[in-house]
């Protein structure tokens, strides 16, 4: 084992699949990822990344390549790679008609955890995703968030050093999906290193602090999320305003576009190299004042599109 | 793994398998007790009184065992067949493969599971034949030896059907076209000696046969085959069918792409 490997939470090389129909999926992944990272994985539908979640949970057979946790290889050290690996899956898969903590309860002992440390660990975490009201209830009878937050508790219950998550927001709204981010940021800040996919690209600017960008079987960006915005040459500011405003303000300069959203609110599409104080000069001749300003959302969006759309 | 460990996650797969069957006792546990309920009434009861004598017992007495070892060989195949194929089909299998209990775990208990819901049943059926008859066992340890291995034959079968099986018609197929004949002509109902020398032949094939047999020895004291034969049979079926089970679940089949 390397001293890097050792290093990485994940190290994969060459990683290919072939599917039986013929189907390249993917066509020699290389990644690292780091102890404690927060890791994205993105990329459109069809584009490998489950395929990759599948592997290294060894649901999927790996056609070459190897894949190391924490410096274990899959294929050789099984049972010590899958010991540090928690993995949430996009779909829903457990039974549907056993009790919500049993379902935890079970999946603690398939990692060998005695009765009374598998009770503690369930209780815990479904305490921690807001589930242990409904402890006794069958999972059926849970809504879709629910069902993703035990999916979530059930991937926990053996503390993995690593948990992967494959789009484990999709369908729940906004209130609970903030707070599964700040969970999940909070088990990050305790020593879980986390690799997610999410078509949320937000989810992804917010949490994590390193990405990787898959299409067709292949990473087409592999860097950190502050150096992949840093490559975004515009960008787009919305100004709250304190006073009524009927029109969007006027600015000299034709390289920045101001466009009216309300009466109290306006936003501003400029270079990300250009001097923002410039714009507060303008805005205080036009007797504008500013209440608050923020960047606005789905920048990784734009830089995401560009990237594929320019292959 | 260490070994306490792989104990932990044996147990948790039995004990989740044996809270499935019970769970759905109406399903699971009623359903093959009225069936050879209905077997005693009918064939042992009221025809076998017609009938008279079978190998030198009463003709209820005869079939009894017989119907438990069929009780215990459907319900043991079914149990395991339905049970892995339901996590295949919901993919909550998929929590088991994604952790590290070793393959011979996962089938040992799957196996167990299938073999308590077998024994279950078997154990229903025989204390109902004692509304019909009093059955003394003459040689204990040898019947519950050939039910243990009957039942974890099936079982093992039921598991391997269950990998291969895509549909819950490919769950169904092997009980109806191969595994009720086979019991039907395994010598449940008739002694083979009343076949013609060919069908004694024939019969010679089917290993149901050797599994009813033993048992009804266990049972009555006689039995139209050899014993160690019998046994011997029963112990490669199992490592056989074990051997088999275990290279398929390492090489995924039916489970991984």
């Amino acid at each position: 084992m390397s001293h890097a490997d050792s290093q990485n939470a994940i190290s994969i090389r060459n990683l290919r699949k072939t599917y039986a129909n013929g189907h390249v999926a993917l066509k020699g992944i290389d990644l690292d990822v780091k102890e404690n990272d927060f890791f994205a994985l993105l990329g459109p539908n069809g584009a490998g990344k489950s395929t990759i979640i599948g592997i290294i949970s060894t649901l999927v057979n790996a056609s070459d390549g190897t894949i190391k946790i924490f410096g274990k290889d899959v294929a050789s050290h099984v049972y010590e790679a899958k010991q540090s690996l928690g993995v949430v899956p996009q779909e829903i898969n457990f039974s549907q008609f056993e009790k919500v903590a049993d379902i935890v309860m079970t999946q603690a002992g398939y990692y060998g955890l005695k009765g009374s440390l598998a009770r503690e660990r369930t209780e815990k975490y479904l305490k921690k995703l807001d589930l242990w009201d409904k402890r006794d209830n069958r999972s059926r009878m849970l809504s879709g968030g629910m069902k993703r937050r035990l999916m979530i508790a059930r991937a926990l219950v053996h503390e993995p050093r690593l948990l992967i998550l494959d789009e484990p927001t999709a369908g729940v709204d906004i209130e609970l999906r903030r707070s599964m981010w700040e969970f999940l940021q909070e088990i990050n800040r305790n020593g879980t290193t986390i690799i997610l996919t999410t078509h949320y690209l937000e989810e992804a600017e917010s949490l994590c602090r390193n990405i990787a960008i898959i299409d067709h079987g292949q990473i087409v960006e592999n860097t950190s999320m502050r150096a992949l915005l840093g490559k975004l040459a515009m960008q787009t500011l919305v100004f709250d305003t304190v006073n009524d405003i009927s029109t969007a303000p006027q600015f000299n300069d034709p390289e920045v576009k101001c466009q009216w959203i309300d009466s109290h609110s306006f936003e501003v599409t400029m270079s990300t190299d250009r001097d923002i104080n410039a714009l507060f000069t303008a805005l205080n001749q036009q007797n504008v004042l500013i209440k608050s300003m923020r960047n606005k959302t789905n920048r990784l969006e734009e830089l995401f599109l560009s990237r594929l759309n320019s292959r | 793994m260490f070994a306490n460990h792989k104990y932990i996650a044996f147990e948790t797969i039995v004990v989740k398998e044996v809270r499935r069957f019970t769970r759905i006792w109406l399903q699971t546990l009623v359903p093959p007790a009225i069936t050879i309920g209905l077997y005693y009434l009918i064939f042992g009861n009221l025809i076998g009184r017609r009938i008279g004598e079978m190998g030198g017992y009463d003709y209820i007495d005869f079939i009894v065992p017989g119907l438990i070892m069929m009780a215990v060989i459907q319900n043991a195949y079914s149990n395991v067949s339905s049970s892995f194929f339901s996590n295949k089909f919901q993919r909550c299998v998929e929590e088991i493969l994604v952790s590290p209990v070793p393959n011979y775990i996962i089938l040992l208990g799957f196996v167990a599971g299938g073999m308590a819901r077998g024994l279950a049943v078997g154990i229903i059926v025989t204390l109902m034949s004692f509304v019909f008859t009093s059955l003394s066992i003459e040689h204990v340890w040898l019947t519950i030896l050939v039910v243990l291995l009957t039942a974890m034959v099936f079982s093992l079968a039921g598991f391997i059907n269950a990998l291969f099986a895509n549909t819950f018609d490919d769950i169904s197929i092997i009980p109806t076209f191969v595994l009720t004949p086979l019991i039907y002509l395994g010598g449940v109902f008739y002694s083979i000696e009343l076949l013609p020398a060919a069908g004694q032949w024939v019969s010679a094939l089917n290993p149901v046969l050797y599994m009813v047999n033993t048992f009804r020895f266990g049972i009555l004291g006689s039995s139209d085959v050899n014993i160690y034969w019998a046994l011997f049979m029963l112990v490669v079926f199992s490592a056989v069918l074990f051997a088999v089970a275990l290279i398929l679940l390492r090489r995924g089949t039916g489970l991984r792409h």
